[in-house]
């Protein structure tokens, strides 16, 4: 038998249906895969017991011909999403021992599927960061290296660890979240398909809370096909989140191979940056001509916004998350630090409980809140995400049906290797993805290259509300064109 | 603009985040260059620009104001640092 690992999660299902091999074997092959990989730290918590009963469990159903859509397919989670009696962290100490008694919508419904929890997958702390460096549990390792280099790289962020344990075939696939870009940078930077939905697809209820007008959870998966597979589970409506949109999930996967002939596809003249590596300006040529060739027509867009959406979402993201984080204060659950009093209880608390990145983030976001600076700063920010989302609506009002962008203005870096010194420097990396969280857009990264030195490079495109069908079948059309790219197994 | 260290100590405080007297400089250096990342913002025209309140355009849900919850004292205090019975402890507030 070939090594469950490799396959796709489409090629399980059919081998899983077929009774090739059960889903106990493939969860199996995933945990022992695991146990080997413990050195990229993509995952913060194995459930191997908890797996093997799922699997155990799902694979009587798929005797009975009962198994749902994922039957028995083993999955990561981001440890963002809570999992009733699974410590659910979003990898910062101020969670501390955290043991949700509920579990979040999505995952819930990944089992209701017949989906199986491998285990809780490292992340930036709170989703902040670009490099999964934030986390309480330490940085994660990018299963891929620099051609004859042995320095360990990041996997990106913040969904850092569902990108890694995809790419290193520790899981089929992966639950992650948007803020800023956090599943389509990493997924850009390990050669996995990551697709960030529209706002209000998915439910947030029991997503840890980072800023709630921009989060957004999606898949990470080895595949465009596999990733719609994913997000057709993860959708749908949910009472419990008043920004979930009751709206019918349609069939992903129905898009996948769908014609793209006579679509229209825009190229953002912004998006041209200076400095730019030429490879990213090659690959985005490549990605069109591609498109091209499968019948899009291409047409030059302007979103003169653009260079304005990365310092507004400083603003907006840090300003909602520190409205958000106000809740861990030592008192309900988590970590707690003695003060004289309760003031101090807090602010101790927070001060030991919290990292670096998001006590500046936390800071930040209550200075542009502040009597006096509120109008300067949060209100102005919001007139500009405004006049984002217009620069979109322009653009699709004139036909365009999809936007063709690079999804990194890098392939990814080394652990340590950025924002020392400036914060500002790793906030760079979400430039061209960011742009989509503040208009509420669809977005999906798709491996489309490598480099000189062989790391691989994705490219974005960017939908209409709720058009992700497009993205389905475009990003199809760039995987078929680019092939798919494997890292050699080091680890 | 920026901020200055006694503006540090009062955001931290606003924030409930201990900040030692040693971190001040660092942070007010990564605060301001934040700041100073932002202020590009100020050369937008956002003359009657409607600020941004929902993303997506939809009416705000509203909930039956119906009892669908509840009776799970034990699952809410079962994470909390100290408790007695089911009520969380905290240091004395009231005088």
């Amino acid at each position: 038998m070939t090594d469950l690992t490799s396959l796709t999660l489409a090629e399980a299902r059919k081998g899983l249906a077929a009774k090739t091999f059960t889903s106990l074997e493939l969860t199996d092959a995933h945990l022992s895969a695991i146990e080997a990989a413990r050195v990229l730290n993509a995952f913060v918590m194995e459930t191997p017991d908890r797996a093997r009963d799922m699997a155990k469990a799902v694979d009587e159903k798929i005797a009975k011909g009962e198994g749902g859509p994922l039957a028995g397919i083993p999955l990561g989670i981001k440890d963002l999403f809570a999992t009733e009696g699974v410590r659910t962290t979003a990898c910062s100490k101020i969670l501390g021992n955290f043991v949700p008694t509920y579990e979040s919508t999505i995952t819930s419904q990944l089992w209701r599927d017949g989906a199986v929890m491998l285990g809780k997958l490292n992340n930036d702390e709170f989703a902040m960061g670009s490099a999964n460096e934030t986390s309480c549990f330490g940085p994660v390792g990018n299963p891929w290296r620099r051609e004859g280099s042995n320095t360990t790289l990041v996997p990106g962020g913040s969904s850092g660890g569902s990108a890694s344990a995809v790419a290193a075939l520790l899981c089929m696939g992966a639950t992650a979240t948007d803020t800023g870009g956090s599943i389509r940078q990493p997924a850009a930077f390990t050669a996995t398909v990551g697709i960030k939905p529209t706002y209000g697809r998915c439910s947030r209820w029991g997503i840890v809370a980072f800023a709630s007008s921009l989060d957004q959870a999606g898949p990470i998966a080895r595949t465009t096909r596999d990733a719609a597979m994913l997000l057709r589970s993860m959708a749908g409506h949910d009472p419990k989140d008043t920004t979930s949109v009751d709206m019918p999930v349609p069939d992903y996967e129905a898009a996948i191979g769908k014609s793209v002939k006579g679509m229209k596809i825009g190229i953002p003249k912004e998006y041209r940056l200076d400095g730019m590596p030429s490879e990213i300006e090659k690959l985005w040529e490549e990605g069109a001509a591609w498109l091209k060739a499968a019948g899009a027509e291409l047409v030059e867009v302007s979103l003169p916004h653009t260079k304005y959406a990365l310092p507004a979402y400083y603003i907006v993201a840090p300003a909602e998350a520190s409205s958000n984080l106000a809740r861990y204060d030592g008192v309900r659950y988590g970590l707690r630090e003695q003060g004289k009093n309760i003031i101090e209880q807090y602010e101790n608390t927070r001060a030991e409980g919290f990292g670096a990145e998001v006590r500046r983030r936390v800071m930040i976001g209550t200075y542009v809140l502040s009597a006096g600076y509120y109008d300067a700063y949060y209100l102005r920010a919001q007139k500009v995400r405004t006049l984002i989302k217009k620069d979109f609506e322009d653009c699709f009002a004139k036909g365009v049906d999809a936007i063709l962008t690079p999804a990194t203005p890098s392939a990814a870096f080394g652990i340590g290797e950025k924002g020392g010194a400036d914060p500002v420097e790793m906030y760079l990396n979400d430039i061209f993805t960011v742009t989509v969280n503040m208009a509420g857009l669809p977005g999906i990264a798709v491996p489309a290259g490598k480099d000189a030195q062989g790391l691989p490079l994705g490219l974005q495109l960017i939908g209409r509300p709720f058009d992700e069908e497009a993205l389905f079948s475009l990003g199809e059309v760039i995987e078929q064109a680019a092939g798919r790219f494997t890292p050699a197994r080091w680890w | 603009m920026s901020v200055d260290a006694a503006t540090v100590r009062r955001i931290a405080h606003l924030a409930r985040i201990a900040v030692s007297e040693d971190e001040v400089p660092h942070l007010q250096g990564e605060l301001n260059a934040m700041l100073a990342f932002v202020e590009q913002l100020s050369e937008v025209n956002v003359e009657g620009v409607e600020p941004m309140t929902s993303v997506t355009p939809m009416q705000m849900k509203k909930r039956q104001d119906v009892v669908n919850d509840g009776e799970i004292a034990d699952d809410i205090v079962a994470n909390a640092p100290a408790t007695e019975g089911h009520f969380f402890l905290v240091p004395k507030v009231v005088e």
